[in-house]
């Protein structure tokens, strides 16, 4: 059973994407047979090229998602490398676990909340300093140009970035670099990019082209903050495949297989990209400079980038905020009555759907854990070579856009009356949860030291009983950590829930989403917080479990 | 013919083109201590790792390994009955002492009492009564050494095999566990194999020694 | 439509008391707009009703758009579902409520099997049988009614400024510029605001009531768009940009960034103030000529896996109970579809307790209502609008 894992995994990861890409593929160029549609034709692509907001949504596709992930990027660098080597290294290290656990869509909510104009901020100023009695009449959310959902994007994507060059320094042994530096008289941020960045960046660039992809192409995302006409490319083809008109999926099939195409060619430019930026760098690097305008660069960007922390839990901050109102107008900056009512009138709701959430992501990761073990114990018990390959299958869900296989997804499960059902909600969700869950586990499991697993064993212990009563066990506190992020992913998924639950399964997320057409801040605040506080809660209790479970074993700790 | 304790017929270790050990022959009466020397790289751990069976498949090894007369070569690691001593002691971090020795107490005795009282014995022949609800991660580094020998015998092993188990411990207290590790594999008549770099060691186990040329 | 589908469908024949042992235990997925936190709570109430009296539970599925809905019948049919469907009950209308019925994905005729029906008023509220000019031939059963108002705060504006018609919504746009906007007019309250301006601009009314022809859609229609330019770029953020939902513009209302928003419920200004999400002083209006009102319905999709169950709700839906509930102004304050002159005494106390709230319109300020185009005018609208409003 062990030997299967691997392969077991690959099917389950990567079986729905490649049925799901051709089942797009096909409509894309007028091939749907159960429509009666036999021949192939290129009229979709005609349809999609004449649709009068095309060229400007794609432009828009192009510009937020290159935007945002090149100054995430940005953000996340000068951030690092402001504080390496200091105590601030280690607040930012403890600051955005839970960013990354908080769902895109509060954030976005939560964001827009801050900046509209008629949000909290304009009333912090009004109408003292500004003279707004009224909110100003310019778009600071759902702007044409996209900046608003720039901005969303990059204060989730800073955080994810960041974490991920926290745990990359590890590897490149970030210290020693930095003091060798040092000594030749490099100021520490200038020592970081200098010698640091570059071995970092091989490191995390798969991480930054799951970012790129993913602000090339979400939805939630785009449908809160991002301009409504026209929208994103992946928010026009969603909205086509939810109309009612069957003759529009041939033209949503070509704007998702369109989606495909611009995030493979996003990352094959970010990828070219990078040689010669690197060349800019060498030479920079040879130059030897010691003093610049580096320095006061960097700082300035890692305000930026503290900012963006700092904006990122705001947001989180004012839905709890909004969810106490009653009756809150503008310019009041805080409410004039405050309530329970909202909570009250939503509590049974609330906890339906977030018992639903949970039961989803529960399942999903345990799954997730399960396969990642076996194939982890499978590839330890064979004494496996795991190459770049498995690398990057891991990363094809986070690369591939959701909306450019699920459309087919639905249509095969729709085919096999598997729609609807939690069955096929769970493996939608493992596509996602199972990659996250991987690569967390994967290097603790990699790095626990052999020689436990060869004492048991010398001590007559079964591999079985090794793993479970020797790994398992020890690494506990790993095991907490990825399961709480495999929640977290779950929990914010959109997408994939809309459309393998055919509208029978919701969860807080597609709740907070559609609610967020709405326009009763109350009621969405409630269940963006909920949806915030959802994974907030379970990642604590993975942090305090262990620690609780192993308060007398401190080389545990 | 056969020898009762460890018998090493032809034993050849390769990684690569290199070979490390080639054709070695070898008999480890019971009781008796046998000393591999050798500088790093010139394969004295990845000998002891083909004999407890779990060499990385990156090597290639040839030769028989006999333990009382039978081969071990179709024997899992788990199967083989030797037990093993590492620089490190590798208590497991997650049990207790007593946790840490009961799992390596075999299963032949049964009954929660009777492996109780086969734990506490260990200890106490380990003089470490006072100490077995305690976290290993609290105990010093001769006392941690002791368990993991102790845990070892518990299992019951026909062999006894030592990968540099003093190399970590300071001086006075390196002669005392040496000292404690000869006189209960002599005790209990183990044929033990001791892997070191330290002419002290080779000298106090008093035995034949025998030399690894570097690959 | 050219990949119109077409079945056969039984009308509904059983006595209704086989129906109702049959809905016993059956959950029914009811498929409507989830953006009105009133209506999902009155939803959440007739759930809890129906399953107390019939055993029936209902889960709400809610939409963002009542397209995903019939999408997903589609998406059915085409895959060959014929029965054990995903969608149980609709809430539709309009061109929704006219794709379904025109590609047969919608069961019955049922409505004359539920005994509720026969208190629906077929005469007086001619929108309860025919559907934006389409004959609803018991297709879908009525369960409120709605008219076009317009809501303002009373302590900003004087009800003598605001704007008696459509026409008239140019000038005073143009006094007050940014404080006029409307949904989207991919939403279903973003295109009436369309159609009423098209109803007042239109010379000859009657040609609404066919459908939109390639032919004459231009030109019908080029006096809305001759009025919607000049009015344009006088609207909120410059007619650039759009709110989402009518929530979203009571939102806008509420903050102060605009004065009047259209609304399909004459009640909406008791019902928001009351919860908090518009002052006290808002209050609502009508256009002088008179303001286009429709029927909203329940339907039951062709292959929906809970049929008795969903002829159960859509008959709760109908009873005195349910509609003097849903006319109370702090719940939905939707108008009725029945005809009080068919209910007892004291059904008919329960709907006159319910409309004397301060912001509630006199039945005297209620004008006549106009009748829906034919949906095919909606349709090609929202595809006009959108290609002049893309960037």
């Amino acid at each position: 059973m062990l030997r299967l894992a691997p392969a077991i995994t690959l099917v389950m990861l990567l079986g729905p994407i490649v049925a799901g890409l051709l089942g797009t593929l096909g409509p894309a160029f007028g091939y749907l047979p159960v429509l009666g549609a036999n021949t192939v034709s290129l009229d979709p692509w005609r349809e999609l090229l004449s649709h009068s907001g095309f060229s400007s949504a794609l432009a828009l596709t192009i510009v937020s998602g290159f935007g945002a992930t090149v100054i995430s990027l940005a953000l996340c660098i000068a951030l690092c490398a402001t504080s390496a080597g200091s105590r601030g290294f280690e607040r930012l290290q403890r600051a955005l676990p839970p960013l990354l656990s908080t769902p895109h869509v509060a954030i976005a909510i939560g964001f827009a909340f801050l900046i509209a104009p008629s949000g909290f901020f304009a009333r912090a100023f009004s109408p003292w300093a500004t003279g707004w009695d009224r909110p100003p009449g310019f778009a600071t959310v759902n702007d044409v140009y996209g900046l608003s959902l720039i901005a969303g994007l990059v204060l989730k994507e800073t955080a994810y970035l960041a974490l991920m060059t926290i745990a990359a320094t590890g590897q490149v042994a970030m210290r020693a670099s930095m003091d060798a530096a040092a000594a030749l008289g490099y100021s520490p941020s200038r020592a970081f990019i200098a010698v640091v960045a570059p071995r970092i960046y091989a490191q995390i660039r798969l991480p930054v082209y799951a970012a790129l992809a993913y602000s090339l192409s979400n939805v939630e995302m785009a449908l809160i903050l991002g301009p409504g006409n026209p929208p994103t490319l992946a928010v026009l083809a969603a909205r086509w495949f939810a109309g009612y008109d069957l003759a529009q999926y041939f033209p949503a099939a070509a704007a998702a297989t369109l989606q495909f195409a611009v995030v493979l060619t996003g990352v094959g430019v970010w990828r070219l990209m990078e040689i010669p930026v690197g060349a800019i760098h060498r030479r920079w690097v040879m130059r030897g400079r010691r003093r610049g305008f580096m320095e006061p660069a960097l700082a300035a960007t890692a305000g930026l980038g503290k900012l963006s922390v700092t904006l990122a839990f705001a947001s989180i901050a004012i839905l709890a905020l909004w969810s106490l109102a009653f009756r809150w107008r503008f310019p009041d900056f805080l409410p004039e009555t405050w309530s329970l009512a909202i909570w009250a009138q939503h509590l049974g709701s609330v906890a339906r759907l977030a018992g639903v959430t949970a039961l989803i992501a529960t399942v999903s990761t345990l799954i997730a854990l399960t396969l990642t073990l076996a194939c982890l114990e499978n590839e330890q018990r064979r004494a496996v070579r795991v190459g770049r390959g498995a690398l990057w299958a891991l990363y094809i869900p986070l690369l591939v856009p959701q909306i450019a296989f699920l459309f087919g997804v639905q249509t095969l499960l729709v085919r096999l009356g598997f729609d609807g059902s939690m069955g096929a909600v769970i493996w939608a969700h493992l596509i996602f949860v199972l990659p996250y869950v991987f690569l967390s586990l994967a290097d603790p499991y990699r790095a626990l030291d052999p020689r436990f697993a060869r004492s048991a064993a010398a001590l007559g212990a079964s591999p079985s009983r090794i793993f479970f009563t020797v790994k398992l066990p020890m690494l506990l506190k790993s095991l907490g950590v990825s399961a709480a992020i495999g929640f977290s992913v779950s929990v914010a998924l959109y997408l994939p829930t809309l459309f393998t639950g055919a509208g029978r399964v919701s969860t807080l997320t597609t709740e907070a989403v559609t609610l967020s057409s709405g326009g009763d801040r109350r009621v969405i605040a409630v269940y963006a917080f909920i949806q915030a506080a959802l994974p907030l809660v379970v990642y604590a209790a993975a942090l305090v479990a262990p620690a609780i479970l192993y308060r007398n074993r401190r080389g545990l700790r | 013919m056969t020898h009762d304790g460890l018998e090493l017929r032809g034993v050849s270790i390769k990684v690569g083109d290199a070979t490390l050990v080639d054709g070695l022959d070898l008999c480890v009466a019971p009781g008796e201590v046998v000393t591999v020397m050798g500088p790093s790289g010139s394969g004295k751990s990845s000998l002891l790792a083909f004999i407890g069976g779990f060499l990385d498949p990156a090597f290639a090894a040839s030769g028989e390994i006999l333990l009382d007369g039978a081969s071990l070569a179709a024997l899992p690691a788990q199967g083989r009955r030797i037990g093993i001593l590492f620089q490190d002691d590798l208590l497991f971090p997650h049990l207790s002492v007593r946790g840490n020795l009961a799992f390596g107490l075999t299963q032949d005795v049964r009954g929660r009492a009777a492996r109780l009282a086969r734990v506490d014995e260990a200890l106490e022949q380990a003089g470490l009564e006072g100490f077995r609800d305690r976290d290993p991660a609290t105990l010093s580094g001769g006392q941690r050494a002791r368990v993991a020998l102790m845990r070892t015998l518990l299992a019951g092993p026909k062999a006894l095999l030592l990968d540099e188990p003093f190399g970590k411990l300071d001086r006075p207290l390196r002669k005392d566990f040496r000292e404690f590790v000869f006189e209960h594999a002599r005790m209990r008549g183990l044929p033990t194999l001791l892997v070191t770099h330290d002419a002290e060691d080779a000298e106090a186990a008093g035995g034949r020694v025998v030399d690894l040329e570097a690959a | 439509m050219s990949l119109a589908i077409t079945g056969a469908i039984a009308a509904e024949e059983r006595p209704w008391s086989e129906i109702v042992d049959a809905a016993r235990g059956q959950t029914v997925y009811w498929n409507a707009w989830g953006g009105d936190d009133k209506t999902n709570a009155f939803i959440e109430w007739a759930g809890a009703e129906v399953s107390r009296s019939y055993g029936v539970t209902i889960s709400h599925v809610k939409l963002t758009d009542t397209a995903e809905a019939v999408s997903r019948v589609v998406a059915e049919k085409a895959a060959g579902r014929e029965s054990g469907g995903s969608v149980d009950l609709i809430w539709i209308n309009g061109p929704n409520f006219f794709a379904m019925k025109d590609q047969g994905l919608l069961y019955g005729p049922f409505v004359e099997a539920l005994p509720n029906y026969a208190l629906v008023d077929e005469e007086g509220k001619p929108s309860n049988v025919v559907d934006f000019t389409i004959p609803v031939e018991g297709y879908a059963a009525p369960w409120r009614v709605a008219q076009i108002a317009f809501v303002y705060d009373s302590a900003r504006v004087e009800r003598g400024d605001l704007p008696g018609s459509m026409a008239a919504m140019v000038g005073w746009a143009a006094a007050n510029p940014g404080r006029l906007t409307h949904p989207n007019a991919r939403n279903f309250l973003g295109a009436t605001f369309l159609k009423q301006a098209l109803y007042e601009l239109v010379e000859d009314e009657a040609v609404l009531q066919e459908p939109a022809t390639d032919e004459n859609f231009e030109e019908v229609t080029s006096p809305l768009w001759h009025w919607y330019d000049t009015l344009r770029p006088h609207l909120w953020r410059g007619g650039a940009d759009f709110p989402n939902s009518s929530s979203d513009l009571d939102r806008l209302l509420d903050d102060g960034e605009i004065e009047i928003a259209i609304t399909f419920n004459p009640a909406t200004a008791a019902l928001l103030s009351e919860s908090g999400l518009l002052p006290e002083s808002a209050r609502v209006y009508f256009l002088e000529e008179g303001t286009i009102g429709n029927t909203s319905f329940v339907a039951i999709p062709f292959n929906a896996a809970n049929k008795e169950g969903a002829m159960v709700v859509a008959n709760f839906l109908m009873s005195p109970q349910a509609q003097a509930r849903a006319q109370v102004p702090t719940v939905l304050g939707a108008f009725t579809v029945l005809d009080l002159d068919r209910l007892d005494e004291s059904e008919r106390a329960a709907f006159e307790t319910s409309s004397d709230h301060p912001a509630m319109p006199s039945p005297a300020e209620i004008p006549p209502v106009q009748l829906e185009p034919h949906p095919s005018w909606m349709t090609r609208i929202v595809e006009a609008w959108e290609a002049r409003t893309a960037r």
